[in-house]
């Protein structure tokens, strides 16, 4: 049964809240600028409560069950990272307050700074990117100041394997550059032969995701950035796939120039149904100055007075991507998950990611191809379509979902047809991803003897099937207004 | 100390299913030179030093709620309802990804779509995205709508000089990387009418900021009419709160209408996270950026939501997308959804009516000092619970004796933002601050100017 809109249950008169009588005098109001009706629904606060409680019944979270979404890192959000956040003393402050009395939050922003150039290898990191894609973009528009000031403005164009996540191309054409793909060979590593070709002096650089998004470490990555290098190109490195990483390998000790962080992949902040996330970017010593504004720098003994950490801006910085400082929330949550883990738990997190993904894919091989069969980082691509059957990815996906199973990431990476990209993340104990391996071998059975089952799959969940393509057509995106 | 789950026998079984001897062996792909180094890190801490270590640092802090604020400039303090915070601490909310699977994802997709209604009707317009990252992105990213509605001809956004200065400097970021560039005049008083007579045929749109970052309210009847007929594109940028008593922009005319939500139940965090709100008119839906949701029906009729128009988006459209944005501000959406539902029809007009009151009774009160005025340039503008003072001494200077000696966060001291206003402050007040905080701050201000000599 559907649960009603806000506005279904919405009657004329209904409060939520009391709010205060105005206790100071009146001012006018200029009558012509006053609306008549501001549209809002009215309701009481049990119904409200129900109507949530009811639609959070209708929607799967890490905290449900196995999420094996690829590319995601849905990874446990720990449950003190919540509290930390909270307290009032992180949340009950104005980005505006004089630095003398906020000391805590800058301490906490610098910290978490100095421990994400530690992890990255790098000189320097801004927290103000608010997501993964606005760190590319950031980077990107670093990278276009950083030639500028060399006299190299010409240089337009971006390498993107054809691997990529599509944030990599639309954060290229965002920065103004010509994004150009470059293909992958038969290992699934980047073609070297096409990137040596493709490196001319209109080079501006590459966005390299390694791991790659097919779960491979690139195997002969300094190869590939020196080749860059010496092309006069930047080397920006994806971090999306971080969590294989984490105190395994510093980006900055291969080569990378710059590289951001989701702070909700990596480090454990939750993914809030799409956001908000945190994306901080960390530069090496070439790229440091032209770092996104504001930067957290710590005065020495002798020049601090009532203030030991404060804002500073970068000498060459492109300027602000956000409002204020980022999102600081995030940082507070990732630097409780920091302090917890320590670099030994960043490590085995790391090794675990590794160990279960690898798991999941020499037992899962032998129904769903996997295309590149060698040791994988934190995730694996496979086929979609069981050997012997004529089944889709999407079927595989849904039918996942009556097994109780959040589907991986499906139709991602490109390269591989009907792909079904799986992550199962440290987290998750063996009996869980042995549940998970007999739900995907009993579907493969399925597939091949009673495909039909996977084709109308999910039956068990809220509603089964949507009609995309009417959603598409009609474009109902809000309630129809009923009031004029 | 680590987290890790496995026993040493699965552990065991595991690395002998896959065929290695260890786990270490599963990195051999990396050069060695650059495996497992040795990271400086500060130790592990336990659980019980974690909240005495955080809770420590948070005390280094002076809270909102630790004496009167009457800081605003962007970010404020409101009510939140406690429904809020019960709704985002709902696990399926919070720990689940972007709703690209709707049969497991149909509350999220729900509240988005809610989310969207809302904000339609709130600012009058017909498609709401499911939420930008802030303010400030959703400004920068409707002037590159606007750039691409309006054709390689037209590269300029003009945009007022009383917009937030962040606002400012993220588009002018954002602009960096296209041929396009960000004008506009220096002088913050030219009013909205003022701004349209500088719309030419290089503008593909005039940014206004209702109520300006100063606090004004701009009457901006007829100013659409006049942007349209220079063929640019009007895009508004408002106070969300400010909607619940005061007409929206698509009454009149507005292309696009940008706000900041975290007024709508988000603490202010130190400014972040927050949610950006992006809506327009339905002539541009295929150009809107970010997740839109739809409704649509199942397999068997029943009514469900899915995400749509996905072919804007970078996954489909990768290079030729709308956008680059991915992750967005989803759960800043339902804390709004769950904020606006709460205060509903009446609350939101009274929460609106109580900024009003209390903004004005505070100047007039300060205007009454004999060394401050209030609004000092145009007095006559209306204004929306934030107002500026002239001082006789320099706001920053003022803003410590009111931290240091009466133990209140002052307001804005503008000269950060504008060098020839040293010595105005930006003050805002809420529903939070009773009169009698109100009362101090005013006598608070008294002393302070009549003491301190005049610069």
């Amino acid at each position: 049964m559907s649960e009603p809109t806000l506005y279904e249950l919405s009657a004329t008169g209904r409060k939520a809240v009391s709010l205060p009588e105005c206790d100071v005098k009146l001012a006018t109001i200029p009558e012509h600028l006053i609306r008549a009706d501001n549209g809002l629904p009215e309701l009481t606060e049990q119904q409200i409560v129900r109507h949530y409680l009811r639609l959070s019944q209708r929607n799967f979270g890490v905290d449900c069950g196995f999420y094996p979404l690829g590319s995601c890192t849905m990874k446990h959000n720990p449950k003190t990272s919540e509290q930390t956040a909270r307290l009032p003393g992180f949340a009950q402050i104005h980005p505006f307050q004089d630095e003398a009395i906020v000391q805590g939050a800058l301490q906490l922003m610098f910290e978490l700074q100095e421990q994400l150039k530690e992890i990255g290898g790098f000189e320097a990191v801004s927290l103000q990117p608010t997501a993964g894609a606005q760190g590319e973009l950031t980077a990107l528009l670093m990278i276009r100041a950083y030639h500028a000031a060399r006299g190299e403005g010409h240089r337009n164009e971006i390498l993107i394997p054809d691997s990529a996540h599509g944030t990599n191309p639309a954060s290229a054409t965002m920065a103004g550059y010509i994004a150009v793909e470059v293909p992958s060979d038969g290992r699934g590593n980047v073609d070297l032969d096409a990137v040596r070709a493709a490196c001319s002096g209109r080079l501006a650089g590459i966005m390299l995701t390694n791991p790659n998004t097919l779960g491979l470490f690139e195997e002969r990555v300094e190869e590939l950035v020196g080749l860059v290098r010496e092309s006069g190109g930047v080397v920006y490195g994806d971090g999306a796939n971080m969590n294989a990483l984490t105190a395994i390998a510093r980006p900055g000790d291969l080569g990378i120039d710059l590289m951001h962080f989701n702070l909700h992949k990596t480090f454990a902040t939750p993914h809030g149904g799409g956001g908000p996330g945190s994306g901080p970017l960390g530069a090496s010593s070439q790229l440091a100055p032209y770092l996104p504004s504001p930067i957290v720098e710590r005065l020495p003994e002798d020049k601090k007075g009532s203030v030991e950490y404060t804002l500073t801006c970068p000498s060459h910085s492109i300027g602000r991507m956000s409002s204020f400082h980022g999102s600081f929330g995030m940082f507070v949550r990732a630097y409780s998950y920091l302090r917890r883990l320590g670099a030994p738990g960043l490590r085995a997190a790391a090794i675990d990611a590794v160990l279960n993904s690898n798991y999941l894919r020499v037992r899962l091989r032998d129904d769903y191809p996997v295309p590149f069969d060698r040791t994988c980082m934190h995730e694996f691509v496979c086929e979609g379509q069981p050997k012997g059957s004529e089944v889709r990815a999407i079927d595989v996906s849904k039918r996942l979902m009556d097994f109780g199973f959040h589907p991986p990431t499906n139709y991602f990476p490109l390269t591989v047809r009907e792909a079904l990209m799986i992550e199962p993340t440290e987290n998750e104990c063996k009996a869980t991803l042995d549940a998970f391996v007999e739900a995907m071998r009993a579907i493969a059975k399925e597939a091949r003897e009673e495909p039909g089952r996977l084709r109308e799959a999910p039956s068990a969940t809220p509603v089964r099937r949507l009609d995309e393509v009417r959603a598409a057509r009609e474009l109902t995106v809000c309630e129809p207004t009923l009031r004029t | 100390m680590s987290f890790t789950t496995h026993t040493k026998d699965e552990r065991r079984a595991m690395l002998d299913a896959i065929g290695v001897a260890s786990a270490e062996a599963l990195f051999d792909d990396i050069p060695l030179h650059a495996r497992f180094p040795d990271l400086e890190l500060p130790p592990a801490i336990s659980d019980i030093e974690l909240e005495r270590t955080f809770r420590r640092l948070s005390q280094r802090n002076v809270t909102l709620d630790d004496g009167p604020s009457f800081l605003g400039a962007g970010c404020y303090r409101h009510f939140i309802p406690a429904t809020v915070d019960y709704v985002l601490q709902r696990g399926e909310f919070y720990t689940s990804y972007t709703p690209y699977q709707p049969e497991l994802s149909q509350g999220m997709l729900q509240a988005m779509f809610e989310y969207q209604s809302m904000i339609c009707r709130l600012t009058g317009m017909e498609v709401s995205n499911a939420s930008h990252y802030d303010g400030a992105t959703s400004l920068a990213e409707a002037a590159l709508l606007a750039l691409d509605e309006a054709g390689k001809n037209r590269s300029r956004i003009l945009i007022s000089p009383a917009v937030h200065p962040h606002y400012r400097d993220v588009v002018a970021t954002y602009l960096s990387g296209t041929q396009a560039s960000l004008i506009g005049p220096e002088d913050t008083t030219l009013s909205a009418a003022d701004l349209v007579g500088k719309v030419c045929e290089e503008t593909a749109a005039l940014v206004i900021q209702t109520p300006n970052f100063f606090g004004y309210l701009e009457d901006l009847n007829g100013i659409a009419e006049k942007v349209h007929a220079r063929g640019a594109l009007l895009i508004v940028l408002v106070d969300p709160i400010m909607l619940g008593l005061f007409q929206p922009p698509g009454s009149y005319g507005a292309d696009i209408v940008v706000a900041d939500g975290q007024s709508l139940g988000i603490a202010p965090s130190f400014g972040g996270p927050s949610v950006g709100i992006f809506a327009t008119r339905r002539a541009y839906i295929r150009r809107l950026v970010g997740r839109l949701v739809g409704k649509t029906t199942d397999v068997e009729g029943q009514r469900g939501y899915v995400l749509t128009l996905a072919t804007r988006e970078q996954h489909i459209r990768r290079a030729k997308a709308t956008s680059n944005i991915c992750t967005n501000s989803a759960l800043g959406a339902l804390a709004a959804a769950t904020y606006l539902a709460t205060l509903g029809r009446q609350g939101l007009r009274q929460v609106a009516e109580l900024c009003y009151h209390k903004s004005h009774y505070a100047a007039v009160r300060i205007a009454a000092l004999p060394r401050c005025s209030v609004n000092p340039v145009t007095p006559d503008r209306p204004f929306f619970k934030e107002f500026s003072v002239e001082l006789p001494l320099p706001a920053a200077e003022v803003n410590q004796a009111l931290q240091k000696e009466f133990g209140i966060i002052g307001g804005y001291d503008l000269g950060r933002s504008y060098p020839a206003m040293t010595n105005r402050l930006l003050i805002a007040a809420t529903e939070m601050n009773p009169r009698e905080e109100i009362d101090r701050l005013v006598e608070a201000l008294e002393q302070i100017t009549a003491s301190r000599a005049v610069r």
